[in-house]
């Protein structure tokens, strides 16, 4: 059965890092649905949120050929862990002219996204949540004109144990 | 005390530390600096080749006859380029080399100036790591990584690439003595429960098989194979890749397996309920059809690569380890436990009976006609007047698998062959490095018409080096392994499988001073071979063997294991 996975990897931070990784999954024939990088709190490593989707026999190969890698420090599927947050960004900028500009404000309002820019034409919008969210913001703008949308992909953590 | 060095000083003094006293090569621009330190270097002998694919295979011969990492030293651009199929003929079956490359001084790295290619980029999918060295200062604790890397866990190539002006700034010296990666540790130590696990399937099985792998040659874990079978009294099959992993001649050995293994091999992993898979990575022309593999068996998978486990069948006990320490802690553990050899052999007496019928009723064989050289009888014929203690490299085709048949490996790392990529050319250079790293050794490179040509260059290397390599090959006309895909399964439209210029092998080896001999009737091959074998040179051998010879059994590609062409 096919699943989506969220990955957590870590992954030593020199050059051609990033491209081991990517072309792994090219070379394979495994899928990236997103893919976000940046520093860690530790210089010498980069962090990585990939997410894929495949069935349990394909994500397990994903996972342990990553570790295969010289390079790759550690590898987590969130998905697998437990509970866990999740949140993407987007900036939607969508066409607001005279008659569509209250019906923006008041989905961003309900959705509280942020206008991050204003044009006679347009607003920009910012949302952040889980990939659901963003998706519904999406689909309700639509209709009034998306102009351009730019998504950062998925980050995710593990969330905590509540008891002790 | 730390004393200042050059790049290029570092590169052989890091070689001289890893123990490294051959290096293949092939010098140009951007390697001339370390080519200037080889020159004050009598401790490491360069043999410079022909062409540098010949460099990376000759590399892997010596790796693969002796468990060393073998190295070479090739220019940037064209030098590195060249070296791509040796690269990824080492890849695909776990050997490990060192492959040094020029590159062109680091400020002009993306220019496209002279000679410069990314060769990091390009042989990133097929070595298990690479590195561009950037400073100077990193360059010793480079090199000492990826020896380390090539050597350890599932062993394979790891390349380095050296900017012209590395090679010529100086450094302070420190050669890191132990060398720790955090993010690479590969795990030799089977979890005991896992192993545990296996026992019990050992005790619960009626129809058990080991399944002998290229893991079992590169971990030398032969012994613990030959210990578990004959304490339990169990038939062993190999891979390609395993064959000398288990002594062909014993009587439990059931020969090779797969596409075109023994009809008993086949017979016994298919029946089987129990595999003990070590160091094999299942490939598909091990298993046949997937869905059809083993299909009563349950799957005991010993291999240090995780990677390898799970891939291509379902494995019910997992065990990521080192080959020889798993064994050993099984045989532990059986000893523990102290079931008599006997009560073993009882449990697996029907079986064995099962098994002698196959045996008999399809044994390995051929059909002599009375005109025609049979190839297969080639290889008898050098397996008994070498009495089997040759190392033996095989070109890629029919040649290879008649040799994988009929030639006996009682020892690892006697047989050197590239089975993953199925390299043709591979065999020829990598006998080179076999006969450098093992001088006393008698070499032969078993070849077909066609493969012999990639690499004939490297003739030149072999008298160079005075190496009395004996090429035999196994001339049919053709390149027959695909003239046999089109006879069987494209109703004998021979596309483009015969050459209209065939070079006449015996005045080609004259030409390079060697001795070349030929046979054309049944009758002489006998002595030709035995002049061969008494000659001190280099020889090249032309057997002209019939030309529409098949290899059987044979499963055709996608099919079950069991549905065999025989012969
Ligand atoms: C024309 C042609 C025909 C062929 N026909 C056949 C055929 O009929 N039958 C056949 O068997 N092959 C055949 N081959 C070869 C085949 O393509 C594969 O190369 C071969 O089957 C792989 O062997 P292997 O599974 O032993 O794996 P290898 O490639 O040798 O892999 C070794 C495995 O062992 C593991 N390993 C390495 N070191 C250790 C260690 N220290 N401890 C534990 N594990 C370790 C590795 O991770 C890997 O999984 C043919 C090739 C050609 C070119
Ligand atoms: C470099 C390379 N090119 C093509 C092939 C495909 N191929 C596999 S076997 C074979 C024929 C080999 O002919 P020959 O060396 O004469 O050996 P024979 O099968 O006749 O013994 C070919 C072309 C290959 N394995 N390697
Ligand atoms: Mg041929």
């Amino acid at each position: 059965m096919e699943k989506k996975h969220t990955l957590s990897v870590l992954v030593e931070n020199t050059p051609g890092a990033l491209a081991r990784i990517v072309g792994l999954f090219a070379g394979r024939g495994f899928n990236i649905d997103s893919l976000c990088v940046a520093e860690t709190l530790d210089p010498t490593l980069s962090h990585l949120t990939l997410v894929t989707h495949g069935d349990d026999m394909i994500i397990e190969q994903i996972i342990k050929q990553l570790r295969r890698l010289i390079d790759v420090y550690k590898v987590v599927d969130v998905t697998e862990e437990g509970e866990f947050v999740e949140r993407e960004m987007a900036l939607i900028k969508v066409r607001a002219e005279k008659e569509t500009r209250a019906e923006v404000l008041r989905m961003c309002d309900i959705f509280r996204c942020k206008v991050v820019d204003v044009s006679p034409r347009t607003y920009t919008v910012e949302v952040t949540g889980p990939e659901s969210k963003i998706e519904a913001v999406i689909e309700l703008l639509k209709p009034l004109g998306i102009k351009e949308l730019v998504r950062t992909g998925l980050i995710a953590m593990k969330r905590e144990k509540k008891s002790a | 005390m730390a004393t200042k060095m050059t790049g290029a000083q570092i590169i052989v003094e890091a070689l001289k530390r890893e123990g490294v006293d051959i290096v293949f090569g092939y010098p140009g621009g951007a390697v001339i600096d370390i080519y200037d330190e080889l020159y004050r270097t009598p401790e490491i002998k360069h043999v410079l080749v022909r062409h540098e694919q010949g460099a990376t295979h000759a590399a892997d011969g010596l790796a693969r006859s002796t468990g060393k990492v073998g190295v070479c030293l090739v220019t940037s651009g064209p030098g590195a380029t060249n070296t791509v199929t040796g690269i990824a003929t080492a890849y695909m079956d776990s050997i490990p080399i060192v492959v040094l490359t020029g590159q062109v001084p680091t400020k002009l790295i993306g220019n496209d100036a002279f000679q410069e290619v990314d060769i990091t980029g390009i042989t990133r999918p097929c070595t298990k790591h690479n590195f561009l060295v950037k400073r100077v200062e990193d360059l010793a604790w480079t090199l000492k990584a990826a020896f380390h890397i090539a050597r350890t866990g599932r062993p394979g190539p790891v390349l380095v690439d050296l900017p012209k002006d590395i090679q010529q700034a100086k450094t302070d010296f420190h050669w890191p003595e132990e060398i720790r990666l955090r993010s690479y540790n590969p795990v030799y130590e089977p979890h005991k429960r896992q192993v545990e696990k296996a026992y019990r399937l050992l005790e619960s099985s009626t129809r058990p098989v080991i399944l002998v792998g290229g893991g079992v040659i590169s971990s030398g874990a032969h012994e613990e194979v030959r210990e578990l079978a004959e304490l339990l009294h169990i038939p062993v099959t190999m891979t390609l890749m395993g064959l000398g992993g288990f002594p062909g001649t014993h009587e439990y050995s059931l020969g090779m397996l797969g596409m075109h293994g023994t009809y008993y091999a086949n017979m016994a992993v298919a029946n089987s309920d129990l595999i003990i898979a070590v160091g094999a990575r299942f490939d598909d022309r091990v298993t046949g059809k997937v869905d059809a593999f083993a299909p009563m068996a349950k799957i005991v998978h010993i291999d240090i690569d995780p990677t390898s486990i799970q891939k291509n069948v379902r494995v019910d006990v997992p065990i990521v380890g080192d080959c020889k320490r798993s064994l050993a802690k099984l045989l532990e553990i059986i000893k523990e436990v102290g079931r008599p050899s006997k009560l073993w052999k009882e449990q697996f007496k029907e079986w064995w009976e099962q098994i002698d019928i196959w045996r008999r009723r399809y044994p390995l064989t051929y059909k002599q006609d009375g005109e025609h050289i049979k190839p297969q009888f080639v290889i008898e014929k050098l397996y008994q007047l070498t009495k089997g203690e040759a190392i033996v490299c095989t070109e890629v085709g029919q040649n290879q698998m008649w040799t994988a048949q009929f030639y006996k490996f009682d020892k690892p790392r006697t047989l050197l062959s590239s089975g993953g990529l199925g390299t043709m050319g591979y065999g020829f250079p990598a006998a080179i490095g076999a006969q450098m790293a093992n001088p006393d050794k008698l070499v032969l490179d078993i070849a077909g018409d066609g493969s012999i040509q990639m690499n004939i260059q490297e003739m030149a290397t072999a008298m160079d080096q005075r190496l009395p390599i004996k090429v035999i090959i196994l001339n049919n006309g053709y390149l027959g392994m695909v003239r046999q895909w089109q006879e069987l399964f494209y109703d004998r439209r021979y596309s483009a499988v015969q050459f209209a210029t065939i070079p006449d092998f015996v005045k080609l080896a004259e030409a390079y001073g060697a001795v070349g001999l030929r046979a054309t009737k049944p009758e002489e091959v006998e002595g030709v071979l035995k002049k061969a074998l008494e000659t001190n040179n280099l020889v090249l051998v032309d057997i002209h063997i019939a030309p529409e010879e098949g290899v059987f059994p044979m499963v055709p590609a996608g099919r079950a294991t069991t549905e065999m062409i025989l012969v």
